[in-house]
């Protein structure tokens, strides 16, 4: 999507959004994106500090829409390491693991250490399904706030994970909570605007369809507490499929994932998973990579499908 | 389940589970039990009339793991995968508005009549 008129209302963006395809670069200067499908050889010529997200690994789905998740998984990480600069970490967007089982989170671990990066990962709700959520929090809750949430800094962009996929109930969207809210709005008070911030959770932080409950009911108000700054890139899973969406200077994208495509709104009649014709699952399933270019537009963003 | 992309099938597939889920209330009187699915991210029948006393099981036809779940009362399914079942005996009347913990946009009710 280029040059979307800032007037261009709700409808006019679900219309030219992307929801899946081949890779894709985003640029994203002054809050404005410009995106073009390329090849992998473009992609790997962005120079700069790197990260590479992953996303919905669902370890243990076995469905005939893919039955090796496992293999699917491997496969993407294997992408990620053997771009030509390699990323500084990786990000996981959540559902990890698809039932919170204890050998679907042992599989998830040994793979991402084989990577040899450092893994930074928030739960989707596929990976808090116990109670008392211990298999997710004994193996990524350490040194994190509340159910797994926290913050670093990384060649001099900050970074905020935050988990939105406890106690869904009531609206149908995911929830921060206030004692969430409350240490984030403190995390980012003392932070120069001109700070690049990249946000990321599981479920996406806007609206992105509310009747499958896409969403985060209490975004908004974490937003707020960003609007001082400059940059801000907001990362998320959940949905299965590309989509993005720029409001002012903030940037949201949502990530394929590693195991298999959902249904489109507004086309399928539920969001599980799509089936799609064989041999062209990889088409739907990626990686995505993200660029800070020194003295330049602040991130660049490249998906890349495990097809390209 | 691939119902999603084949709207008739899913339709029907619907009309069947509808079908059979007032076939089992229907037959509450005799046996005490009810039945009610989930297709498509979607609890089917929305609204379950039983008489007080009746058993319901909820079984998940999706690929996607769901649980069912009445805030403020004892309702409250263990993750229920692909086939998986859930048991509860309605001993009290009254309407029970439910929800999936997983995905709260699904929304249904038990109403339970003396």
């Amino acid at each position: 999507m280029t040059d979307a008129p800032e007037n261009q209302d709700r409808r006019g963006f679900l219309t030219c959004m992307s929801w899946a395809g081949a890779a894709a670069v985003w640029s994203i200067s002054g809050g404005i994106p410009t995106s073009r499908l390329i090849g992998s050889a473009e992609a790997a010529e962005t120079k700069g500090f790197s990260f590479a997200q992953v996303s919905d690994s669902h370890l243990g789905f076995d469905k005939p829409v893919n039955t090796n998740v496992t293999g699917t998984f491997e496969e993407a990480l294997k992408k990620v390491t053997s771009q030509a600069d390699k990323p500084a970490f990786i990000i996981h967007t959540g559902d990890i693991t698809h039932l919170s089982k204890p050998k679907e989170f042992d599989d998830g671990s040994q793979l991402l250490k084989a990577t040899g990066l450092q893994v930074y990962t928030v739960p989707g709700e596929h990976d808090v399904l116990e109670e008392d959520r211990k298999s997710y929090l004994n193996r990524y809750g350490k040194g994190t706030k509340g159910d797994g949430w926290y913050s670093f800094n990384a060649h001099g962009v900050h970074f905020v994970g935050l988990v939105n996929v406890i106690d869904l109930q009531g609206a149908g969207l995911g929830t921060l909570g206030k004692p969430q809210l409350e240490w984030l709005e403190k995390d980012v008070a003392g932070l120069t605007a001109s700070t690049p911030i990249v946000v990321f959770a599981h479920v996406p932080l806007w609206i992105a369809y509310q009747d499958w409950g896409w969403g985060t009911a209490d975004g908004a108000q974490a937003l707020t507490y960003l609007k001082k700054f400059g940059s801000v890139t907001v990362l998320n899973g959940h949905i299965h499929q590309v989509m993005q969406k720029v409001e002012g200077h903030v940037a949201f994208h949502s990530a394929r994932s590693t195991a298999f495509p959902q249904g489109v709104p507004g086309v399928a009649k539920g969001p599980g998973p799509m089936p799609v014709p064989a041999g062209e699952l990889k088409n739907f399933l990626g990686i995505r990579k993200v660029t800070l270019v020194t003295n330049n537009t602040p991130l660049a963003i490249v998906d890349t499908s495990l097809a390209g | 389940m691939f119902v999603s992309g084949k709207p008739g099938l899913w339709v029907r597939h619907g009309l069947l589970c509808l079908a059979l889920a007032v076939s089992a209330a229907g037959a509450r009187a005799e046996d005490g039990k009810a039945a009610v699915h989930i297709d498509n991210f979607a609890f089917v029948p929305m609204e379950l009339k039983i008489k007080r006393g009746t058993e319901v099981t909820w079984t998940n036809n999706d690929d996607i793991p769901h649980t069912v779940l009445a805030v403020g009362t004892n309702i409250r399914s263990k993750t229920m995968d692909t086939e998986g079942t859930f048991i509860y005996k309605f001993d009290k009347a009254g309407t029970f508005n439910y929800i999936c913990a997983l995905h709260p946009h699904m929304k249904a009710k038990v109403v339970v009549t003396e």
